[in-house]
This record gives C-alpha cells, sequence and structure tokens, in this order.
C-alpha cells in the first residue's frame, strides 16, 4: 500500500526581495488507488505544491515533511524521487532538442524500472500506450516535446506516466491549453492509469472542466498556500457555481468549511 | 604577388569583413602582434613559433586509404595544381605551404561514384621534446573531384605535433563532395590550417569540421564558388575542454549568381580556460544576386571558467538575394531541461550526457559514415563522463581546481 504523505509543508521561493514563503502548512495524504483533486485560484500555491513533491531546486522547504510509505522524500534527489515512484505531468513540458522521444523514453525507464526494458516488448508496450492515446508513431522520432503542440506535450506527458507505472503521480494543470478532443484523449490516458488502480493521482486544476472526465473521490480547495477546504466530488459541484470567490474574499483566510485537514485521507 | 584590398584602407575600416593580404610569400604577411582582427582572440605564444616558420623537426604521416579508381600522388614542391584554388591569407599558412615540401593529392577522377570513403589518416609522430613542445611538421593535402563525380573524403588527425597544415579541395562542375575534418589530437598538440574549398558550377560541397581534441587548434575553411548554382554547407562541432583554445574562421565569398552557403557550428566548452572562437564571415559581392546564404553558431557552455568568443559578420554588396541571415547565441545548460530529465528518474550525470548529445545531434546525424559519428559521439561522452563531480552541477570552485593546469 503506497502512501504518499505531506505534513505542515512549508515553502519558500527565492525573490529579489528575499524569500517569499508560498506554502503556509499544507497537509496531504494520497493513498495507491486513490484520486484527488487540488484545486484553487492562480497563485494560491497548487504548482508551487507539485514542483515541491518533484524536487524542483527553486522551491525551498522550510518546514514540514514528506514521505512515501515512510521514506523521506525530502532527502531525496529529484530522479531518486522519481525512481522511488512520484511521476510529475508538468503544465508546461521543456523542449530538450535532439533528444529523440524514443530514445528519452527508453531512458527513462530503465532509470525507473532499474533495469532496461526488454526491447521486443518495450517497443509493443510503447505502441500500445501511444495508440491508446491517439499519437502517430512518427512521434517518438521526434525531440522530447521539441514543436510539440500543447495537446501532443500533455499527451506526452500522460504517456510517461503510463509507461514509469508510478506509485503517485501528480498532474499539474494537465487540463490547461486543451481543446475539447485533446481533453477527452488525455483524461482518457489518466482514466487507463486509475483503474489498474495502482496509482495514487494527485490532479492539481484550476477549472472543474476535466473533473467531469475524471472523478475524484476527494477534493481539496487551496488558497493562498493553505489546503482550506476539503470534501467528496460534491465540492467540485459547488465550485463549478460559485467559483473561489468565497474562498478569496477576506484575503485568502477563510476558514476550512469542510473536514479538518487530513481527516478526508 | 601581392593582392591588398582595393579600397587601400585597413581591413577593419573596408567593411564588415576584413580582406587578407593573400601571397604564397611568408614574408609578405606582416607578423601578428595580437591586435589584429584576424589574431586578437589567437593566444600567439602558444602557437610555438609557427608564425616565423621554424624548421621542421617532427613528423605528420599521412595514410590514404582509397576505393579502386582514386588516384593518390606525392606532388612536388613545384607541381602547378599546388596553390591553384588557394593563396595563403596568412604567415602561418604561407609558411606552411613554403615548407611542406609538395603535397599529397587525392584525386576522384570525373563521374567517378565511390560508395567508399576515402580516408586520410594525419598522425602526429612527434613525441614532446625536452622543452615540452611537439615537433613542428608542415604539410599539404589537395583533394579534387572531378566534374559529377561524387566522393566522401575524411581526414583524421590524431597523435601529436605542432602542424601548419592547409587544405585544397576543389570540386568540378556538378561533383559531389562529403568532406569530414576530425581533429582527434593528443592533449599536446597544435593545428593551424587553412581549408581552402573552391566549389565548381552546380557542384556541392558538404564539409564537417569536427574539433575534440588539441592545445591549440586554429582552422581557417574559406569557400570560393568558380560558378552559379554551387552549394556549400560548412558544419562544425566542438568540444572545448579545460584549458584548450579552439578557433574557427570561416569566410564564404558569394562571387558568382545563384549559389547557397549553410553554415552550421556547434560547440561546447567545459572548464577552466576552455576558450573557443567562432568567426563567421560571409560576404556577398555585388554581382551575386540570387545567393541564399544562413551561418549559425550555438554554444553550449558547461562549466565557469570557459569562455566562447562568437563573431557573426555579414557583407552584403547587392540586395537581391534569397536569403541572407546569421544568428549566434552562447548559453548554459538548460536547468530547467535537467529538472525535466532527472524527475523522470535519470540522473543527473546521465541528463547532462542526453542534453549534450540532444544539442550537438543536429549537426553529427547529419554525417553519413556512421563509425565515425558512433567515434564523435563516443568521444563526446568520454569527455563528459570525465566530470569532476558525477552527481553535483559543477561548481566554479571545481572548475577552477578540477583542471587547473590541465
Amino acid at each position: 500500500m503506497s502512501t504518499l504523505e505531506i505534513r505542515n509543508l512549508h515553502v519558500s521561493v527565492e525573490t529579489e526581495e528575499g524569500p517569499r514563503e508560498i506554502l503556509r502548512g499544507v497537509d496531504l495524504t494520497v493513498r495507491k488507488g486513490e484520486t484527488h483533486a487540488i484545486m484553487g485560484p492562480n497563485g494560491s500555491g497548487k504548482s508551487t505544491l507539485s514542483y515541491s513533491i518533484a524536487g524542483h531546486p527553486k522551491y525551498t522547504v522550510t518546514d514540514g515533511t514528506i514521505t512515501l510509505d515512510g521514506e523521506d522524500v525530502l532527502a531525496m534527489g529529484v530522479d531518486a524521487r522519481a525512481r522511488a515512484g512520484i511521476f510529475l505531468a508538468m503544465q508546461y513540458p521543456v523542449e530538450i532538442p535532439g533528444v529523440s522521444v524514443s530514445n528519452f523514453l527508453r531512458s527513462s525507464a530503465t532509470a525507473v524500472r532499474g533495469e532496461a526494458p526488454k526491447l521486443r516488448t518495450w517497443v509493443k508496450e510503447v505502441k500500445a500506450s501511444m495508440e491508446a492515446l491517439e499519437m502517430d508513431p512518427a512521434f517518438a522520432e521526434r525531440g522530447v516535446n521539441e514543436g510539440f503542440s500543447g495537446g501532443e506535450k500533455k499527451r506526452h506527458e500522460i504517456l510517461q506516466m503510463a509507461l514509469l507505472k508510478p506509485k503517485i503521480a501528480v498532474l499539474d494543470e494537465t487540463d490547461s491549453g486543451l481543446d475539447v478532443d485533446a481533453l477527452r484523449i488525455v483524461s482518457g490516458g489518466i482514466e487507463a492509469v486509475r483503474a489498474k488502480g495502482e496509482t495514487g493521482i494527485l490532479l492539481i486544476t484550476h477549472y472543474t472542466r476535466i473533473l467531469r472526465y475524471i472523478k475524484p473521490e476527494f477534493v481539496h480547495v487551496m488558497t493562498a498556500g493553505r489546503i482550506v477546504d476539503e470534501g467528496g466530488p460534491e465540492l467540485a459541484a459547488v465550485l463549478e457555481d460559485s467559483g473561489y470567490d468565497r474562498y478569496v474574499k477576506g484575503g485568502g483566510a477563510a476558514a476550512p468549511t469542510g473536514a479538518p485537514a487530513g481527516a478526508v485521507s | 604577388m601581392v593582392v591588398i584590398d582595393a579600397t587601400g584602407r585597413p581591413p577593419m575600416a573596408s567593411g564588415a569583413v576584413p580582406r587578407p593580404v593573400r601571397s604564397r610569400n611568408p614574408l609578405d604577411h606582416d607578423v601578428p602582434t595580437g591586435r589584429e582582427e584576424a589574431w586578437r582572440f589567437t593566444p600567439l605564444r602558444r602557437l610555438r613559433g609557427l608564425l616565423t616558420g621554424p624548421d621542421a623537426d617532427g613528423k605528420v604521416s599521412v595514410t590514404v586509404t582509397a576505393p579502386a579508381g582514386i588516384a593518390v600522388e606525392q606532388l612536388d614542391a613545384a607541381d602547378p595544381r599546388i596553390g591553384r584554388s588557394y593563396t595563403p591569407a596568412d604567415r602561418v599558412a604561407a609558411f606552411a605551404l613554403a615548407r611542406a615540401g609538395g603535397a599529397t593529392a587525392i584525386t576522384v577522377p570525373a563521374e567517378a561514384a565511390p560508395t567508399e570513403p576515402v580516408l586520410v589518416h594525419l598522425h602526429g609522430e612527434s613525441p614532446r621534446s625536452a622543452a615540452g613542445a611537439a615537433g613542428v611538421a608542415y604539410g599539404h593535402l589537395l583533394v579534387e573531384v572531378g566534374p559529377f563525380a561524387s566522393a566522401t573524403v575524411v581526414l583524421d588527425h590524431t597523435g601529436s605535433a605542432t602542424y601548419a597544415g592547409n587544405v585544397e579541395v576543389h570540386v568540378g562542375h556538378g561533383a559531389s563532395l562529403t568532406f569530414v575534418s576530425l581533429q582527434d589530437w593528443d592533449a599536446g598538440a597544435v593545428h593551424v590550417g587553412a581549408h581552402a574549398y573552391s566549389i565548381g558550377r552546380d557542384a556541392k560541397l558538404r564539409s564537417f569540421t569536427v574539433t575534440l581534441g588539441g592545445d591549440l587548434v586554429r582552422l581557417s575553411p574559406t569557400v570560393d564558388y568558380r560558378g552559379p548554382g554551387g552549394d556549400a554547407e560548412l558544419n562544425g562541432v566542438f568540444f572545448t575542454d579545460a584549458g584548450q583554445h579552439q578557433e574557427h574562421r570561416l569566410l564564404v565569398t558569394h562571387t558568382p549568381r545563384s549559389c547557397r552557403s549553410r553554415v552550421t557550428y556547434k560547440g561546447a566548452l567545459r572548464g577552466a580556460g576552455a576558450h573557443s572562437v567562432w568567426i563567421g564571415d560571409v560576404v556577398i559581392d555585388a554581382d551575386a544576386i540570387d545567393t541564399d546564404t544562413y551561418e549559425l553558431n550555438r554554444n553550449l557552455v558547461l562549466t565557469d571558467g570557459a569562455r566562447a568568443d562568437s563573431v557573426p559578420n555579414l557583407e552584403i554588396l547587392t540586395g537581391e538575394v534569397v536569403g541572407a541571415g546569421h544568428a549566434s547565441a552562447t548559453g548554459r545548460f538548460d536547468d530547467e531541461a535537467l529538472f525535466y530529465l532527472q524527475s523522470r528518474g535519470i540522473p543527473p550525470a546521465e541528463a547532462r550526457r542526453l542534453v549534450v548529445h540532444g544539442f550537438f545531434a543536429e549537426v553529427i546525424d547529419r554525417i553519413e559514415v556512421v563509425e565515425l559519428r558512433d567515434r564523435i559521439m563516443a568521444s563526446v561522452s568520454a569527455r563528459l563522463g570525465e566530470t569532476p563531480a558525477e552527481d553535483e552541477p559543477a561548481t566554479p570552485a571545481e572548475a577552477g581546481a578540477g583542471r587547473a593546469g590541465a
């Protein structure tokens, strides 16, 4: 049973005016097979949370803990976190010119699995995953994210998730910038991973649109660096109707209206 | 014979691209002081006296492996074919021509199309002298590709020497030549040379200049077209390690109409005192209408303490061109790219290797000789593998201390 536990997480970034605290005590538990949605307005700290879990050097954890099955995630380097089973689907995937998708996928699968996948089964595996995401086979020979459209980048992220089979997948605004067709395909890819029940999913989103395709068991509302409300899928419906106004009014200091932090886990 | 820029003005004032003196007589060329545009980046003291044309006391052996039908000859110094396409433009090149004592000539007959490449192995056999410098050697190589022929010629420089050598390449009308010059010298070598390409009417040159080794390498590839329809692709790759000076000075002169040139040089630099210089000069003469030219230099600085100079110059004397442009950029590792790869489980050293390979792939993948491509990539990998701290991004302290004095 894989469990990601985040306790009292405080995270700062360096700015010209000195360090600025973005996360101010986040508590969250995600277990294998569960799907959580974190929703919140721009600037609430959602992306900071996802980058902090993955270990981006720009973010400094000043207090709190992140553990995966009891192991101290914060003590691990970025690559070690991935090998431990954490995956981050990025909002803005980075171009790596000249490195082909096929070479990249094989390098990462080799690193995460601890051994090079057998060529024959690997080719089949990649082909099947790409077909499921309606990706042209020629895609594998392109440079990583090089000249990809927004939809292609996101499909490529979900392709990686499907192949790397993480214990915990953080999907950072995977729905943003997608048209209806691309959203359907990407959501289908996420749903396929979720249906296997081997991965805990943390879906970070600004909009409720993707939640029509992927139904989370848990919804958390984040504003001003804290989780200020938590509930079940019904909370997403409330947000769909009323937006974040009631949380944001009063400078983000709104008291949680739902269960106390951690109670949903 | 001395030809001086017709304007009579000093090179810097005559236009964007300096016009050098051209003469076979070394004494017609001034001894550089280091302040000249053509020499200001070069550490003259590390040329080991090549500017004064010292007697040869070392040796660079030339071994040619050629498919049947290709003539390989040793020419006398007086042979009229020598210097047909090239007149030295600086003092070192003039001494090299004067002291080479002849030339090795490789001739691809008209309409021949050998499937195997011609391999020219130039091996510096000059052990270091008591003073620590490799012995001086001179050479001249002549490559002639007959009309409508098609061939690949590979120059492979290895070993150690203080070598001044020119290469004259004459591509016949309608011919096609792929030309690779690999500078894979041992650490102590010095190599200064002109690579002069003369492109016939409707001929095509695809060249690759790959500089990996040596203490100091300064190459000056030039392209001239003898008729319209010529096409020259000048590709370059260099990996400048701690203490190395690698300089590539290109000059493409579009005189006839309707010729094309593409220059693409990519370099990576690593370690204290690594210094690369790329000069990309393109001249489009007044009659060279319908010219299509673009030059690009990209440098990837892997650590602190390395320096890349990149100077593109474009001088256009006619407005009736298809295209004329240049781009130059020098940057560091993209931290976000490294983060992305690491977030997929790839260890930092492997992530850096992938990024550098990807950076070079655009150029190296164009080389059709597979063994050569693999050898170049392996050499780049080996150099990256020597990174002082495998799993740490190099810090200034590492870059300074790790390879100082190398």
